[in-house]
């Protein structure tokens, strides 16, 4: 095998942590179960590795199965790269194709060949209709860097897709493009979405999020149990604001539900208003145009954030959501 | 919703009302926690306010004590009190009312000046208590100092009334700031 080849093994498995060793090893399924036994797991970890290089070696591993193991390993530690959102648009006359994986796949692949010579792409299926692609990019005389590949997520059935930042950003419109053309849509545009967690993304995204709506029995369960405070709560502690503070925790609750929300750390969006102020004039209170503003939010988990937020303030209910 | 005045009630039996008033509401319950688990011969009851002017309630009690609460870390709690101030009767500052910053003991967090707070007690002519509520034995014993002061506001205590009380904690403080 190819010294930059057993490297690449070696590198990727010693990036593996133990504890998720056997479970990655056994998704993989390149390594029977026979050979995994003649491996002592005992080991210090660089010995581990080694044994495991030299089977895949008597294997024949080709770089197609390790960038299979690298898309698995991606796939196990999701949260260490962060994904941005495309979404895809038809032209409004295109008629709804019936979508072929196989079609979409091998279309793809060729588009981003045809532009670069040097490019690895492989394909790992993943639940409800995804695939997971992995793009090792290089150029017309480098071979690929296999060290920072781009993931590409796409949900065949709708027409998002998640990506992973990529260093290189200068390969992003070719990527844009090979996907818009593969999955014969005709516009691809990022969406105002970055986060660490997929789960996340797709919740907002396919509008998994729960929305509770008002049903009549919703004003008296709140009653009982309000205000979050212990059933015990002594009578001779009075709250004066205990119509507001259920007001408040009501539309909290119909904004964002009572399940925990998808964890998202950016927001923006942007916005164009007057400009309001208390004090008459003033230079930009005259300003007949609107002024152009970019809104960001940044967070560890923006909407629980946000969601803590209102009962803590004093003015009422935040709305957010477009 | 009228401006709160001290004497517009009369007086339950037995019973003394402290009304606690700040933005900080898990700290509030906790204080008023503290206070009912504290030994007192009267009849103990707390309300919980955000800001003042209070909602229109009619069965209100009496206030005996109003202690405004003041974190040190958030200004805009400073910023509600001082705007509550202004919703409240003017006879209420003979002895019936107390301000408390929580908060002191993390310096590197507090974004409002001890002094702007001692300027603010000093202005309307009230003690200023200082304690971490959020440490269980400063709290306890913040705890049992007011309701101590309560039973004196509320006239349960022989011989001792409100504005007595505030003339003795007012000599007991720091001369120097009658230059401010």
């Amino acid at each position: 095998m190819d010294e930059t080849l057993a490297e690449f093994f070696r590198r990727t498995i010693l990036k593996i942590p133990m504890t998720e060793m056997m479970t990655i090893l056994k998704t993989w399924n390149f390594l029977s179960e026979n050979q995994l036994q003649t491996v002592n797991f005992r080991q210090r970890k660089e010995s581990i590795v080694q044994d495991l290089v030299l089977l895949c070696e008597e294997n024949r591993a080709s770089l197609n199965d390790a960038a299979h193991l690298d898309i698995i390993y991606t796939q196990f530690h999701r949260h260490q790269k962060i994904w941005d959102v495309f979404q895809m648009s038809k032209a409004p006359g295109d008629d709804i194709d019936l979508f072929d994986m196989e079609q979409f796949k091998s279309s793809f692949k060729k588009i981003l060949q045809r532009a670069l010579k040097n490019v690895t792409v492989s394909f790992r299926d993943a639940e409800e209709n995804s695939v997971w692609i992995r793009i090792a990019w290089g150029t017309q005389y480098k071979k690929p860097n296999q060290y920072k590949p781009a993931y590409v997520v796409y949900y065949s059935q709708t027409p998002y897709a998640f990506t992973s930042s990529s260093r290189l950003k200068s390969n992003l419109p070719l990527l844009g493009q090979a996907l818009t053309v593969a999955s014969k849509h005709h516009q691809i545009v990022k969406m105002d979405l970055r986060s660490r967690y997929l789960d996340s993304l797709k919740a907002i995204v396919f509008k998994q999020y729960n929305q509770s709506f008002e049903t009549h029995n919703c004003t008296t369960s709140l009653q009982e149990g309000s205000l979050g405070l212990d059933i015990n709560m002594d009578s001779r502690i009075i709250h004066e604001n205990k119509v507001e503070k259920e007001r408040v925790q009501r539309v909290t609750q119909e904004i964002f539900g009572d399940y925990p929300q998808p964890r998202l750390e950016f927001a923006q969006y942007k916005l164009e208003t007057k400009f309001k102020s208390d004090l008459n004039g003033g230079i930009l209170a005259e300003r007949e145009e609107p002024l152009r503003c970019l809104v960001k939010f940044s967070s560890p988990h923006l909407l629980e954030a946000l969601k803590s937020l209102a009962p803590a303030e004093r003015s009422g209910s935040i709305g957010i959501f477009s | 919703m009228s401006a709160l005045r001290p004497l517009d009630k009369l007086p339950g039996l037995n019973t003394a009302t402290i009304l606690l008033v700040g933005t900080e509401d898990a700290l509030l319950q906790q204080l008023a926690d503290s206070m009912l688990k504290a030994d007192c011969t009267s009849e103990l009851k707390v309300h919980l306010a955000r800001s003042l002017p209070l909602p229109c309630s009619v069965n209100r009690p009496r206030i005996d004590l109003i202690v405004f609460v003041v974190n040190l870390h958030s200004k805009l709690s400073l910023q509600s009190v001082e705007e509550s101030l202004c919703h409240l009767d003017a006879a209420f500052f003979l002895g019936k009312v107390a301000f408390l910053a929580t908060g002191a003991g993390r310096d590197s967090h507090c974004s409002i000046h001890r002094n702007t707070v001692v300027k603010l007690a000093h202005t309307y002519r009230s003690p200023l208590l200082f304690c971490d509520l959020e440490i269980e034995d400063f709290r306890a014993a913040m705890a049992q100092r007011l309701v101590r002061l309560l039973q004196i506001c509320a006239g349960h205590v022989p011989g001792v009334s409100a504005l007595n009380l505030l003339s003795l904690m007012r000599g007991s403080e720091n001369p120097s700031l009658e230059d401010l």
